[in-house]
């Protein structure tokens, strides 16, 4: 009996079925295939063995025998390193947009338009090709280093190109587009008359900022955060172009293993556990900014 | 009176869209004395919330000055100003409590917990809501959550509370309870209030002088009463209240008594003073209220035609066509047992000292 409810129920079925196997073909299986071949011996010219093995997070975590797997604390140096740097470029994306996304939502409707067109206008050209343009910035000979030398504020070239230094800058440059729009949506739907009240109630800019802003527009501060962080936790263009041996993060490390090492295994557990501390991180800093947010 | 606010000749102008310029405040002189309940009322344009913004500091005056207690605050940033607020909007901060949102601006001076809790709730029970200083101001409904705005801003004791439009979001029956209150809290705090709206039946409630606002300029200040019953011009006439208007020509002034003629040939008998003379326009005023229906055979007065009777409850809308034509006459006369219908053939009289010449810009 094809009542109403139940046509609806259909209805709704039919809608939800692309995008379910869609996630579940596309999103959901080489998921299940990278947890899988994290715990299988790597085969001897690439590939697998299927057998159960644990020295593929031995290796990263230190119960290696020492004969077949070696335990090698730089692995885990990296992936720490990684995070760290993920956290820099979260951290300065989020005070170069914070201001510019104010001022911005300030605009006319027409310039708003005009500004979060020039913000995407990146996109419009290859990743790689950009991130070039900022090594012929930073090296040595580079415009950046010539210009401050031309200025006399430096007397010695700046070695910032093949550093962390040049890591974080080529990452908060390709992360900026990803930070600005969740916290230009949300300082945009900031009711101005709140600043006014916080000002009218005797607190000045600073306090204004921190008692009421910030804490209004914090569900953009961590969506952009969310948005930024996971993706640079992983990345291995920026630290292939610009990072040099010094720059080496987790991403380039998981790259390494599948298509230099061909040591399936070892790549997919050391995804499994970049997964799983970002996933840890993530949970700790959204329940503690939302448990912050219920408190205050 | 001590007057606590002093604002001299302020001029504000606004660039507009096309590209000129329009002064929302052209030349206003304020007093506002102590424990005094002024009303700036006007429709919207008239500058009255530039005025209002001009004293809280979030505008700044073009030329004029602005003077708390003798002091000049012209150029002193909002937050520094001895004035509190209540927006329109409520402008509550949505991830405080009541009592850390009613608390804020002891906060933000650096009182210590103790005293922020001590006098928020001081203050939550004043407006009424003891106990809900530790929800959240999502779980108050619309009338709660402008008793919180209220408390917020009297806190600290401000020396001038500024109120904009603060009841308009609230149904009628709220509204008018609010308006007791609000006059109520005013008197026990002794703190002086400026309010604006462009509800006039609000600004007659509460108000101890009402302030019309036109185009950037005062139009008239005075009592609730003079107001009402002695508009300065046409507008604050029709503005105020509803009204009859009537364009005539004085016809001879003796004494303090005044003949006008309308253009139809109805005379008009007025008792006041005035500086016109026989022959001069002269628009008349006179309030719904204050005509009476009788008999069609009376003497003197309106000769007319009932043609629509509107029943109110406590009052009866008479709507009157006159005979020698022009625009139709309202009258608002409390129910009685009279059953007169369109079509009655009445006059309408009035009392000499109750019509009032305007001014006719």
């Amino acid at each position: 009996m094809a009542t109403p409810h139940t046509r609806e129920r259909l209805f709704l079925f039919g809608l939800l079925t692309p995008v379910t196997l869609l996630l579940g073909i596309f999103f959901l299986l080489p998921l299940a295939v990278i947890v899988i071949y994290s715990w299988l011996m790597p085969g001897l010219y690439g590939g697998v063995e299927w057998e159960f093995y644990h020295w593929n997070y031995g290796r990263l975590f230190g119960w290696a025998d020492g004969v077949m797997e070696i335990y090698e604390p730089i692995y885990l140096k990296i992936l720490l390193r990684s995070l760290s740097l993920a956290i820099l470029t979260v951290l300065l994306t989020l005070v170069l947009c914070y201001p510019v996304a104010f001022w911005i939502s300030r605009l006319s409707p027409r310039w708003q338009v005009v500004f979060l067109f020039l913000i995407t206008l990146p996109f419009f050209t290859s990743l790689v090709v950009r991130l070039y343009a900022w090594l012929l910035i930073l090296k040595p000979s580079g415009v950046l280093n010539s210009t401050l030398l031309g200025m006399g504020l430096i007397s010695e070239p700046l070695e910032i190109l093949f550093t962390r230094t040049a890591v974080v800058i080529g990452m908060a440059y390709v992360m900026i587009p990803f930070m600005f729009m969740p916290l230009f949506a949300s300082i945009g739907n900031l009711d101005r008359s709140l600043l006014e009240a916080s000002s009218d109630l005797g607190a000045g800019r600073v306090q204004t900022f921190f008692k009421v802003m910030l804490p209004q527009t914090m569900p953009g501060v961590i969506g952009g955060s969310v948005i930024v962080f996971i993706p640079s936790v992983g990345n291995f263009v920026v630290p292939d172009v610009l990072g040099g041996a010094k720059g080496l993060m987790i991403g380039n490390l998981v790259e390494q293993q599948f298509l230099s090492a061909r040591n399936w295994p070892f790549g997919s557990a050391l995804s499994v556990v970049i997964m799983a501390v970002v996933l840890g991180v993530m949970l700790i800093y959204v329940t503690r900014l939302v448990r912050e947010g219920r408190a205050s | 009176m001590t007057q606590i606010l002093e604002v001299r000749g302020a001029r504000r102008v606004f660039k507009t869209p096309e590209g000129g310029t329009v002064a929302a405040l052209d030349g206003v002189d304020l007093d506002v004395g102590q424990n005094e309940f002024v009303t700036l009322l006007g429709p919207s344009g008239c500058g009255k919330t530039t005025l209002l913004r001009s004293i809280s500091g979030f505008e700044q005056l073009d030329s004029g000055a602005l003077m708390l207690e003798g002091k000049d605050i012209g150029r002193m940033p909002a937050f520094r100003r001895p004035v509190n607020t209540v927006f329109q909007s409520y402008a509550l901060f949505s991830h405080m409590t009541v009592e850390r949102n009613v608390a804020y601006s002891l906060e933000v001076a650096g009182a210590s917990k103790q005293e922020q809790k001590i006098l928020a709730g001081e203050a939550l029970e004043m407006v009424g809501l003891s106990g809900t200083g530790s929800r959240m101001p999502s779980q108050l409904s619309g009338g709660q959550r402008q008793r919180v705005a209220l408390a917020r801003a009297i806190v600290a004791r401000p020396k001038l509370l500024l109120l904009d439009e603060p009841l308009s979001a609230l149904d009628r029956r709220l509204r008018q309870k609010m308006q007791i209150e609000l006059k109520a809290l005013q008197s026990e705090l002794g703190i002086a209030f400026v309010f604006v709206t462009h509800d006039q039946e609000e600004a007659l409630t509460m108000s101890d002088r009402i302030v019309v606002m036109r185009g950037g300029q005062i139009e008239q200040c005075g009592a609730p009463r003079d107001i009402f019953r002695k508009p300065r011009t046409k507008f604050v006439a029709e503005f105020i209240g509803d009204t009859n208007l009537f364009e005539t020509t004085i016809e001879c002034v003796h004494g303090g008594r005044i003949l006008a003629l309308t253009r139809e040939g109805t005379k008009i008998w007025l008792s006041e003073e005035t500086k016109l003379a026989k022959g001069d326009a002269a628009t008349v005023v006179i309030r719904p209220t204050d005509l009476q229906v009788q008999d069609a055979h009376s003497s003197c007065g309106f000769r007319g035609k009932i043609t629509r009777v509107i029943y109110l409850g406590t009052d009866l809308h008479y709507y009157v066509q006159p005979a020698v034509g022009g625009q139709e006459l309202l009258v608002v006369s409390r129910t009685d047992g009279s059953r007169r219908a369109p079509g009655d053939e009445v006059t309408l009289t009035y009392r000499p000292e109750r019509a009032h010449v305007v001014e006719d810009c």
